[in-house]
């Protein structure tokens, strides 16, 4: 087998296969470096399993609301062990069928290690296998698709230690139910967990050090959000950061300070979701001279590089750290490899979802930073439960909100809350990558009945003229 | 069913005309190849006819208004048998004849130009929604737009990046245009607007703009300028600074820049009159600063004397003055040379509208990362477009362009300030 390629990507994510397959579609000879396994941590420790435990979840919710539904449902329980089993199997079978599409695409896999040769005029890879054999790779292009893991805070202690203190990965598949949970940080990640452990019973509580959970979605639904996890029996403390944590044989016990007073928490378990850490290490970047902001490799947004044949995609090449920007940026970078027009990511094009209970979906500016960029804007909401659909469905709760250019109608953000917005969010944001104002939105027809009614309507309503509200 | 009479476009470069005279009035019975208007262009005095049947049910544009555009509705007329009045054809095959011979009674009122077409190909035109509202918002033919999304579509960063030729009003609500005298000659339904008095700070602004972008031959020159380093100096000088208890913005290193490149090219930093130019002493900057309700230049003196803390001061004291309504005419008057910066909107790049008596004003843009190629790799660097509008009379193409070089030597190099 030659060792020289077109392209060779390192690291086997929703990046790193995507482009590749890419590549492959486009004549290029490619190779894909993969250390640990294909699909990388979306579809083995994060967006797949976590959304098969919170189907779970939904379910036994679902299953104690029976009456509410005219049902009805003894001993409902659930087992653990096969919550987790079921997760897993899902995550296995996606990943066989990564490794599938990358054959059938003729993509080489190499089950190694990448690091990259200094000095050389092309990039060379060295791919370093398991059994400790290396080989030498060359290829005009190279992309870096390593992607990202938890960032601890070894000052505060918060450090994961595989039993008590989490993070995603052990979270994912725990061998006890935790009774008390403490989850710190409340983007996605921490929310999603606090949703999944609460749904089956644990007492949560979520610690965020900015005044508000989920800092980065538009401050009324944030606002909302907080409102419907109190509900659920949530324990949210905001403005609050973890000084310290001390373990004992079974138990954590937090310190936790919020406006000068400093209390206590104590949990059997503590996960950590406090944010990313790219991963650049032992791949050699600093002597290749790859310019990196705060261990970010620094790109054009089409993955492009300091380094000639070097490109960056994913969550190794910034923010925001989402699977489809990793996999949409895979594409441009080898697009504008081959010479296409290709296109850098807008941030403010890009969904973002959080599959809680319930979920949050969002696109583009919140209403704060519209404002603060200096736009004049209309602003439209309509509540759940002002659709039929959504009262039939026994979720009542829930906003949608969109946020309009005055002037020129362009569709600047779509903030969501409720049940399935996370489906409905694209249809904002193909409204958006179309450039469609909202005249456009309102003269599309929306089937009824459906929770998709309501996006008909929060544009209605930004320009006075909702129907059921 | 009314059927629209429209402004017709009676020569190919015609974009708008004086409706002189009516020739029917409200319940006139029309039939086809009766004249129904006189129009008068800048080349011409033309009538135009009638092409369907029926009675003048309102008539929209007055006896003797200015400036009507083409296409817009001059009056309706109802079909005679209500109901089944013949529908007009709206395909532009009418438009080819009109567009193609200039004559002296056009024989047929134009209907509006479907969006989707364009007048030059007759093939489809592919633009998203919100690029044709830029366009017609900014009255720019998007078939003259090259379109950068897939298939050559033209999308809204083309017309962003088209405005500033396009003669885009650098200031923002500035019109471009002298408002039409009366409201009663447009073709607003009167309710579905509101009326904003015009202020004095608004008549000052609306005139004085209008004759600098009718009276001055202005010319824009526009570079990007790589400002990492100066971003670099900003932070080591606000380390000083801040003891000092003060804060030196980009903005405020910018005016500093420009009063020293006005000192390396004082043919720029100069005034024309009809006895002489005027070739000013020192570099008095006056800032554009937005206000409620409109904007005002206060003036920054000698600022090529000052250091880049008293510059700052000085327009942070200035700004809040401004803001408060409470400038006296000494703080705003007299400026040699203007700047205006909408940087912080995100603005990429404009060309403003000089600010008379002064020869030049200097546009800033947002500064931002972007790929550029340097020693034939593409890198990224933080880079800002500046555009400087120059008064032809007084400032030729080359004296510009020695300043913009002079400028663009102190952004890159910000030590070369201090010597």
């Amino acid at each position: 087998m030659s060792n020289s390629f077109d392209l060779i990507v390192i690291g086997g994510g929703p990046g790193g296969y995507v482009a590749a397959i890419r590549a492959a579609q486009l004549g290029m000879k490619t190779a894909v470096v993969e250390r640990e396994h294909l699909g990388g941590i979306c579809l083995n420790w994060g967006c797949i399993p976590t959304k098969a435990l919170l189907a779970s979840a939904d379910v036994f919710e679902k299953m104690q609301h029976a009456e509410d539904y005219g049902l009805s449902s003894q001993n409902v329980g659930f087992d653990l062990e096969k919550i987790v089993a079921r997760s897993r199997a899902i995550s296995k079978q996606l990943a066989g069928g990564v490794a599938y599409l990358l054959k059938k695409n003729r993509v080489t896999v190499f089950d190694a290690e990448a690091s990259l040769k200094k000095g050389a005029a092309a990039p060379i890879v060295i791919a370093k296998s398991k059994d400790g054999k290396t080989q030498e790779l060359t290829a005009a292009n190279v992309i870096i698709a390593t992607g990202a893991r938890a960032r601890t805070i070894p000052a505060a202690g918060l450090v994961p230690d595989g039993k008590m203190v989490w993070t995603y990965k052990e979270a994912m598949v725990p061998t006890e139910f935790p009774k008390r949970l403490l989850v710190i940080g409340s983007g996605a990640i921490g929310i999603e967990f606090a949703s999944f452990y609460r749904s089956l019973g644990a007492e949560v509580t979520v610690v965020e050090a900015l005044d508000r959970i989920m800092p980065v979605e538009d401050a009324e639904i944030s606002e909302l959000a907080a409102k419907a996890f109190k509900k659920r029996g949530f324990n949210i403390l905001t403005s609050a950061s973890v000084k310290s944590l001390s373990k004992n044989a079974n138990e954590v016990t937090a310190t936790v300070e919020s406006g000068g007073k400093s209390t206590q928490i104590i949990a059997d378990r503590v996960i950590l979701a406090i944010g990313i850490v790219p991963n650049t290490e032992s791949l050699g970047l600093e002597e290749l001279g790859v310019k990196t902001d705060r261990g970010h490799i620094v790109t054009d947004g089409m993955g492009t590089t300091n380094v000639k044949g070097l490109h960056a995609i994913g969550d190794v090449a910034g923010a925001p750290w989402l699977a489809h920007k990793a996999s949409h940026e895979g594409i441009a970078c080898v697009e504008k490899i081959k010479g296409l027009n290709a296109h850098p990511i807008n941030p403010l094009k890009v969904p973002g979802c959080t599959y809680a209970h319930p979920q949050v979906a969002s696109v583009g500016l919140t209403e704060a930073n519209a404002k603060a960029r200096g736009f004049e804007i209309k602003v439209g909401k309509f509540p759940f439960h002002g659709n039929g659909k959504a009262i039939a469905l026994g979720e009542p709760d829930g906003l949608i909100k969109t946020i309009f250019d005055a002037k020129t109608g362009e569709l600047l953000g779509a903030h969501m809350i409720g049940a399935e917005v996370t489906e409905m969010v694209q249809g904002y944001v193909v409204a958006m990558g179309l450039e469609t104002t909202e005249h456009e939105l309102m003269e599309t027809i929306f089937a009824h009945p459906t929770l998709s009614e309501m996006m008909h309507e929060s544009v209605l309503a930004a320009y006075g003229r909702a129907i059921h509200i | 069913m009314p059927i629209d009479i429209i402004m017709p476009a009676l020569s190919p470069t015609m974009e708008e005309g004086v409706l002189a005279k009516w020739h029917v009035k409200i319940g006139d019975k029309l039939k086809s190849g009766d004249i129904i208007a006189e129009i008068e262009t800048d080349k011409a005095t033309m009538e135009i006819e009638a092409v369907d049947e029926g009675v003048v049910s309102e008539i929209l544009v007055a006896e003797d208004t200015q400036g009507v555009k083409i296409n817009t509705v001059i009056a309706r007329i109802i079909g005679d048998d209500e109901g089944t009045a013949p529908p007009k054809a709206a395909a532009p095959k009418i438009e080819q004849p009109v567009v193609a011979t200039p004559p002296a009674a056009p024989a047929a009122v134009p209907p509006p130009i479907p969006a989707a077409i364009s007048a030059k190909t007759g093939e489809r035109l592919l633009a998203s929604p919100l690029a044709r509202r830029l366009a017609a918002q900014s009255n720019i033919d998007i078939a003259t737009i090259k379109g950068s999304g897939p298939n050559g579509r033209i999308i809204k960063i083309d017309l962003m990046n088209a405005k500033p030729s396009a003669a885009a009003a650098a200031t923002p609500a500035t019109p471009a245009t002298p408002p039409p005298a009366t409201i009663a000659g447009l073709p607003y339904e009167a309710g579905r607007y509101d009326i904003q008095k015009l202020d004095g700070m608004r008549r000052t602004i609306a005139r004085r703009l209008t004759e600098s972008a009718r009276d001055v031959p202005h010319f824009p020159l526009q570079v990007d300028i790589e400002i990492d380093k100066l971003l670099e100096a900003r932070k080591g000088i606000n380390i000083q600074a801040e003891a000092l208890g003060g804060k030196v913005s980009v903005n405020d290193l910018i005016i500093k820049a420009t009063a020293l490149a006005c000192k390396a090219v004082p043919a720029a930093n100069a005034t024309f009159t009809d006895e002489g130019i005027l070739l000013h002493h020192h570099a008095d900057i006056a800032v554009a600063v937005a206000i409620d309700g409109g904007l005002i230049t206060p003036v920054i003196r000698n600022a090529e004397t000052k250091g880049l803390l008293q510059i700052s001061n000085e327009i942070k004291a200035l700004a809040a003055k401004a803001k408060a309504k409470k400038l006296m005419p000494e703080e705003y008057s007299g400026g040699t040379f203007s700047v205006s910066n909408l940087g912080m909107f995100g603005i990429k790049s404009f060309s403003s509208i000089i600010n008379q008596p002064q020869g030049c004003i200097l546009s800033v843009g947002a500064g931002e990362p972007r790929p550029i190629v340097k020693n034939g790799q593409v890198v990224v660097a933080n880079v800002m477009t500046v555009t400087l509008t120059c008064d032809h009379r007084v400032v030729d193409g080359s004296i510009g362009a020695a300043w913009v070089v002079a400028f663009k030597g102190f952004i890159e190099e910000p030590m070369s300030m201090m010597l």
